[in-house]
């Protein structure tokens, strides 16, 4: 099912979520952070979507943008792809955990990373930097690799 | 007499291990012989990748993704290449997507050949399946080598086609070892498939259900050995996957056996795509004009190829610089890798080294 037809099925059905269409290469559907789980549920038991591809933090240094990839086993084609914004100061996003297992780690590392806190994870810490680290390093404002040796 | 008790007992095993496939650390919770937990702690390859990514521009990137799994370096630059021709909107020349799946294809059976070895390895059988399987190896990345220069991180794929056409000996080169290779899989399968401590240590050890493969994320041989017949090749197919014919291997029961016949008919599948890429590989250029500075247009787009390992996607965001804004990897070992303590549990400690090497991990990709 293409985005656009899976977001006509989804507000027809679903009109309380305020769902917003994204034109694209790859188009996407915009749901507001308190509608994220309700939407999600929706999607893997009505629409079949079992699984959860990817879970991206983008900063758009005026709010975060956490992305979904969403698939089905079933059917073909290409991921169905849902984003939701969060504010800069304290950024928060439902989890998805209870839903896709597989976004435990996925979300540990946006956190981490990007400093994207998801409420309801049930193990919210550091992944790839070590405990005791200050600072999300893929946020816009974290100063960039040093470059010491190269000249120009 | 008083009753004996139990009592559970934390374990560390790693970062410096000999089985845990790089520096990886995993805290185990015993009884007794029996795994009660098990939590895996990664990061000790972290680089920050993606912000370097970011850093570097469009064509440095390509190089840069040699060092993620580097086992796998032509799958890397596959996927990369291909999200930023989709970004682009670039269509490299049918040569050069002939001579992409047969570099990815060559890959695969490199990949497969690796972690069959390394699996043998965690079953206490020491470095010599791993050798055998090694030599086959050796005659690809020879291959590479005189492709594109270098064996490990060939930077062979370039945006809008491949860095230069294949050298003359290439292709009867190419064509000896994909008419040998079956029949050393064949032997391969004699020494190991039916030998007994290798059914014994293999079978209904890790036994992952496909149901909670699903949920964790699992691709790749992982999942399909659990009987889930999704491979991007056949579910998206991109490049032209579908001009070839092949089969998806899927397994049973989803334990360390299956996932290892899985990996050796995989290998199979690839030596009947390459046949057919040989067969039908069309003269001509090689790359679309090739540009020193390249800009992508402002976007966002996601691509993802079966790797070796499972999917492996590239999340791009354009801002029109010669930098991406974001490059983000979505790397199979990562989200296999969350599957671990599952398989793990209620299983004996000496199979936890054992169900590690049946996921084929690669850290410098998962951790990035």
């Amino acid at each position: 099912m293409s985005t656009r037809d899976l977001f006509d099925t989804l507000t027809a059905k679903l009109p309380q979520f305020e769902l917003e269409y994204l034109e694209g290469k790859d188009p996407a559907i915009l749901v507001r952070a308190e509608h994220l789980l309700g939407l999600a549920l929706y999607l893997r038991d009505e629409g079949g979507y079992d699984y959860c591809a990817s879970i991206t933090g983008v900063d758009y240094e005026d709010r975060f943008e956490v992305v979904y990839h969403l698939c089905s086993m079933k059917e073909q084609g290409p991921p169905v792809v849902l984003k939701v914004h969060a504010p800069r100061e304290n950024p928060e996003v439902p989890s998805v955990v209870a839903i896709w297992s597989g976004a435990d780690w996925q979300e540990r590392e946006v956190w981490d990373l990007m400093g994207v806190r998801f409420s309801g994870h049930p193990n919210l810490k550091r992944i790839l930097m070590w405990e005791g680290f200050e600072g999300h390093p893929l946020r816009k404002d974290y100063p960039g690799p040093v470059d010491e040796y190269t000249f120009s | 007499m008083t009753e004996l008790k139990t009592e559970t007992v934390t374990i560390n095993m790693g970062p410096q291990h000999p089985s845990t496939h790089g520096v990886f650390r995993l805290i185990l919770t015993v009884d007794g012989e029996t795994v009660v937990d098990v939590e895996p702690v990664v990061g000790y390859l972290h680089r920050n990748h993606e912000k370097i990514g970011e850093k570097n521009n469009w064509i440095q990137n390509t190089p840069f993704t040699d060092r993620l799994d580097y086992i796998s370096p032509m799958s890397n630059e596959f996927a990369y290449v291909l999200a930023v021709e989709k970004l682009a909107e670039i269509e490299p020349p049918e040569r050069a997507k002939y001579i992409r799946i047969i570099m990815v294809e060559l890959n695969r059976i490199v990949n497969h050949m690796v972690a069959i070895g390394f699996l043998m390895n965690e079953l206490g059988c020491f470095f010599t399946p791993m050798f055998y399987c090694l030599r086959w190896r050796e005659m690809v990345v020879d291959m590479w080598e005189m492709t594109a220069g270098s064996r490990m991180m060939p930077n062979y794929f370039w945006i809008g086609g491949v860095a230069a056409d294949l050298p003359p000996a290439f292709l009867p080169q190419c064509r000896e070892f994909v008419d040998a290779l079956p029949g050393f899989i064949d032997e391969l399968e004699r020494l190991i498939t039916d030998n007994e401590i290798m059914q014994m240590r293999c079978k209904d050890v890790g036994v992952l259900p496909p149901d909670v493969a699903i949920a964790y994320g699992c691709t790749g041989p992982l999942l399909r050995a659990s009987g889930v017949p999704y491979d991007i090749r056949r579910a998206e197919p991109y490049s032209i996957y579908d001009r070839f014919d092949f089969d998806i291997a899927v397994g049973t029961v989803g334990d360390v056996y299956d996932r290892y016949l899985v990996r050796i008919a995989e290998m199979r599948q690839s030596v009947r795509i390459l046949e057919q890429a040989l067969r039908d590989l069309p003269e001509g250029e090689t790359s679309t004009p090739k540009k020193k500075k390249f800009v992508a247009p402002v976007g966002d787009v996601y691509h993802r190829i079966e790797a070796p390992k499972g999917e492996l996607g590239f999340y791009l965001v354009s801002d029109g610089e010669t930098s991406p804004y974001r490059y983000k990897i979505r790397a199979p070992s990562f989200v296999n890798l969350q599957a671990l303590p599952y398989m793990c549990r209620g299983g004996k400690i000496a199979d936890v080294v054992v169900v590690i090497g049946s996921i084929d991990l690669t850290m410098g990709e998962v951790d990035r």
